[in-house]
């Protein structure tokens, strides 16, 4: 766990302009899997042009923090920044490529499912390392009770329990921010 | 807005954002570094022009004898800034 995690989205901009590393590094961290949900859950890019969409985000990010008016707004300026460059890509493609009908349906719906999941992270941020391991290896990256239990040295019986109470203190968490005070949050 | 947080809405949630590829998150870390490394070659074919000929004449080789290891898009990048899209690249 980085000193950074808890900094406020305003305060890692900051710093990032002062080019304080760390800092970077931790943007770059808290942002990466948003950026991913975004070009290939939201807007469904193969690999390669996900991956070009990544990096040319977070180059343009890093080249024009300068320009952000509101430092606490970084997160809907990478999620517009991530949008059209998306769509530059699926354009980009369809002229490289015509397909004989468009797959892609730009829908409300895994766009705010990404905003929704955004939140529960950020409340997973606030639950110790321990919780956030578990949540994060059985649901985000499918790992199974066995191998939870096995690298994590826990006894594979234990773990269905620790992740209902890791999900209770979630739950409670959420239910305790009652309504979006932080200034991550739109 | 009162919403219900059960558990199957917050597994749903919590799978939407997967990691993403340890490689591009690296990449992305590194960015400064690169860049650094970019503005040091540019300013360098500035002043030095027989440096530039030879980014012209082969730019991964040069890079390569002067010590640079730059990635295929910072190579790409360079090209730009050098205007070099379209030569020998």
């Amino acid at each position: 766990m980085s000193s950074l995690d808890a900094a406020t989205d305003a305060e890692l901009v900051r710093r990032c302009r002062e080019g304080d590393a760390e800092a970077w590094n931790a943007l770059v961290e808290r942002f990466s899997r948003y950026v991913y949900a975004i070009c290939v859950k939201g807007f469904r890019l193969r690999d390669e042009d996900a991956e070009d969409v990544f990096q040319d985000v977070f180059t343009r990010v890093y080249t024009h923090l300068d320009k952000l008016r509101d430092d606490a707004a970084v997160r809907p300026w990478i999620a517009q920044l991530t949008r059209r460059l998306c769509l530059d890509s699926i354009a980009r493609g369809s002229r490289e490529q015509p397909a004989p009908e468009q797959d892609f349906e730009e829908t409300g719906d895994d766009f705010a499912e990404i905003e929704e999941a955004f939140a529960v992270r950020e409340a997973v941020t606030t639950l110790g390392e321990a919780c956030q391991e578990i949540l994060d290896r059985f649901f985000a990256q499918d790992q199974s009770y066995r191998t939870i239990s096995a690298e994590l040295d826990l006894p594979a019986g234990t773990i269905a329990s620790r992740i209902a109470r890791c999900l209770r203190k979630l739950r409670e968490e959420l239910e305790g921010r009652s309504e979006p005070s932080g200034e991550s949050r739109e | 807005m009162s919403r219900i947080y059960d558990e199957e809405w917050l597994g749903q949630r919590l799978r939407v954002l997967r990691r993403a590829p340890q490689g591009w998150v690296r990449a992305a870390q590194e960015l400064p570094a690169a860049r650094r490394s970019l503005d040091e070659i540019v300013a360098r074919a500035e002043a030095d022009l027989e440096f530039r000929a030879a980014l012209i004449a082969d730019l991964e080789n040069a890079l390569t004898q002067a010590g640079f290891e730059p990635g295929p898009r910072a190579l790409d990048e360079l090209r730009k800034r050098l205007e070099l899209r379209g030569g020998q690249a």
